[in-house]
């Protein structure tokens, strides 16, 4: 049975990367190639939009992987996300050259704005594409490997855990604001006009930074389930029900979540770095402790453990988004959004994956007891 | 102290804990020799499961020695460290992964790497899938294989975390209230199945259950307050002055 248990769940992942694949083809070839007469004809705000939900959708997928799998709830995520980000915009910055208003070749415009006479050490490079990716990920998974060494150690966890993640993308955000820090400080990065020689604006480039945002996720997604269905996933739900038993087994519990804890924050990195050229800016809002916060509820709402339901969570709150800002109910978007969590928690623990596939679970193990012949009870999974 | 004067498994000298002054343990000195199955007794906060917690690193004593096969200092070690020297533990209180199958729970304990890396390149084997089904059947789980071991019973939970231990191929087995929640007959196969154990492995076992102390037949050391009040065997500790005035004086 646990062998048909594992193949289903794979029909499931396969499933749900078919979909993820078929979508990087199929929307940038309804904008691309259908006459914008046409009913099918995807306009291009759409495909930034939803190329903008899958970034988000792989930083949730980051975030269930360390809070549904290994029980660590990180509320400053955003804060990966948006270093990622800004190593996107900084290579960004430096394609723009002498199209910028003070024409520098070199300075980017705040910085000739600011009176730099020159550029900031840790701006070199930044000008190739290789380097700056290699940032992207690098970053993020530094800071998060020296935050996890020093955390994991000390046995850091909970709401303790949650709240100086927290209080780390706080002083991100504060540090990222000031001006002499080097990064635009509250205007941030934008103006952006080329990625690897294309034009941001470019409905084609647009198409293609969703088809990219969703290789990306499905290769993330793929990780993730690598990862999970591996010993390695076991040990890591072993520690999030019962960390000190883990450790009795002679698991070392805190290298465990010292790597998914850096694997994760580079993904989320990634997702930042996809984001920035299809929105345009990256400014240090991104740090705010709210962001961070949101990205958790989408992965409640879709359901933690699950990793599908991470991706939907993040894809359907945002949408939901979307549509009630642009509306007259804007100004109640946070209460809606407080609601939803309050209503999920109550009602939807497992959210909306982890109930599907909780109920259909139920199913079968009642179908299986009506179809044995005395014997073994069936099995049942625990409440 | 010179540590490798001695030939015990296990030698505790001198062990003080306390908590806010109060002493869970209190000069607490115990020697098991290799082999041995030793039952601990003693009335509830006597320090049994304190001990436990000092051998297998979960507490730091504050005072006092504890050295295992002569040479190694416990108390400079933490749990992680103290698992991979051999030292298996039940808890009293039923710890098992409750979100993963029998068997899941099994191949986690089962003695293998268990660094990060190592399980990321784990593969099923043949043989670990053989010794996991030898497991559940000592443990008599072998029906209860891909069920959640959050819905077993109290006593097919303490009947895992025993394969688990066993899984563990630990050299020193340690066994906090075994047979609590289990039936008279379940008690039985219990002692059956730890002595079996004991042919190859130390253990020490803590009960209160005095029928499955006497069934066990090996030598029993009594705690009260942090200390040793008697040691002997079941007859003689229970004959003890100051065992029956600590039973009958609560
Ligand atoms: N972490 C702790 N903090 C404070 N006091 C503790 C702690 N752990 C144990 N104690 C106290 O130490 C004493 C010994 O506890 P212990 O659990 O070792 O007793 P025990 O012999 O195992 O008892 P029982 O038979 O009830 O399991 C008790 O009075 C208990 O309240
Ligand atoms: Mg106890």
């Amino acid at each position: 049975m646990n062998g048909l248990l594992i193949r289903s769940l794979d029909r499931g992942a396969t499933a749900f990367l078919a979909i993820v694949v078929a979508a990087a083809m199929i929307v940038p070839a309804l904008n691309l190639l259908l006459p914008e007469t046409s009913p099918l004809h995807v306009p291009t705000y759409i495909v930034s939009l939803f190329g903008k939900y899958v970034c988000y959708a792989l930083l949730a997928l980051s975030i269930d992987l360390i809070w549904g799998y290994c029980g660590i709830l990180s509320l400053g995520h955003g804060a990966f996300f948006a270093l990622g980000g800004y190593a996107m915009g900084m290579y960004l910055m430096r394609q723009i050259g002498t199209r910028g208003v003070y024409a520098h070749p070199v300075l980017p415009d705040f910085m000739v704005f600011l009176n730099w006479k020159e550029l900031p050490f840790f701006w070199y490079g930044f000008d190739h594409f290789a380097y700056a990716a290699l940032m992207i990920v690098l970053v993020p998974g530094v800071l998060a490997f020296v935050f996890g060494w020093f955390a994991f150690r000390s046995r850091v966890t909970g709401v303790y855990l949650s709240i100086i993640t927290q209080a780390m993308t706080f002083a991100l955000m504060l540090g990222f604001f000031r001006n002499n820090f080097g990064f635009g400080g509250n205007n941030g990065l934008t103006d952006f006009k080329d990625i690897l020689g294309f034009n941001v604006q470019a409905d084609t480039t647009r198409a293609a930074l969703f088809a990219a945002s969703c290789l990306f996720l499905a290769l993330g997604f793929l990780v993730c389930r690598a990862l999970v269905s591996s010993k390695f996933g076991k040990v890591l739900v072993a520690i999030r029900d019962a960390e000190a038993r883990t450790r009795f087994l002679g698991y070392r519990a805190e290298s465990y979540k010292l790597f998914v804890f850096t694997l994760s924050a580079c993904m989320a990195g990634v997702a930042g770095a996809l984001y920035v050229p299809q929105v345009g800016i990256i400014n240090p809002s991104e740090f705010a402790p709210a962001n961070s916060i949101e990205a958790v509820i989408w992965v409640a709402v879709g359901g933690r453990g699950t990793l599908t339901g991470a991706v939907l969570g993040a894809i359907l709150v945002n949408y939901a988004k979307t549509t009630f800002t642009t509306g007259a109910l804007a100004p109640y978007w946070l209460f809606v959004l407080g609601g939803l969590f309050i209503a999920v928690t109550l009602f939807l623990p497992r959210g909306i994956v982890g109930t599907l596939s909780h109920w259909w679970r139920e199913r079968r193990a009642r179908g299986e007891t009506a179809g044995e012949i005395g014997g073994e009870p069936a099995p049942r999974p625990a409440e | 102290m010179d540590i490798r004067t001695t030939t015990a498994q296990l030698y505790l000298d001198n062990v003080t804990v306390s908590f806010d002054g109060f002493r869970a343990l209190n000069a607490l000195s115990l020697t098991v020799e290799s082999g041995e199955m030793r039952a601990i007794i003693g009335p509830n906060g006597a320090g049994k499961t304190t001990m436990m917690d000092v051998i297998t690193g979960k507490t730091r004593p504050d005072e006092g020695d504890v050295v295992f096969e002569g040479q190694y200092d416990l108390t400079a070690r933490d749990e992680t460290e103290i698992a991979t020297l051999g030292i298996g533990r039940k808890f009293q209180k039923p710890t098992v992964f409750d979100m993963h199958s029998v068997e899941d729970n099994l191949l986690l304990a089962l003695k293998a790497d268990r660094r990060a890396f190592a399980g990321l390149q784990w593969r099923e084997s043949e043989a670990q899938m053989r010794r996991i089904d030898e497991l559940l059947g000592i443990v008599r789980l072998r029906g209860a294989r891909e069920r959640l071991a959050g819905s077993l019973s109290h006593g097919q939970k303490q009947w895992l975390e025993i394969g688990m231990l066993l899984a563990q191929e630990p050299k020193l087995l340690l066994v906090d209230e075994p047979v609590a929640g289990m039936t008279d007959a379940e008690t039985h196969q219990t002692a059956e199945l730890l002595k079996e154990i004991n042919r190859y492995k130390t253990v020490i076992v803590v009960e209160h259950d005095m029928t499955f102390v006497r069934e066990l037949g090996v030598k029993v050391t009594c705690l009260h307050e942090g200390a040793v009040i008697a040691e002997g065997t079941i007859d003689q500790v229970s004959e003890n002055e100051r065992v029956i005035e600590v039973y009958l004086g609560r």
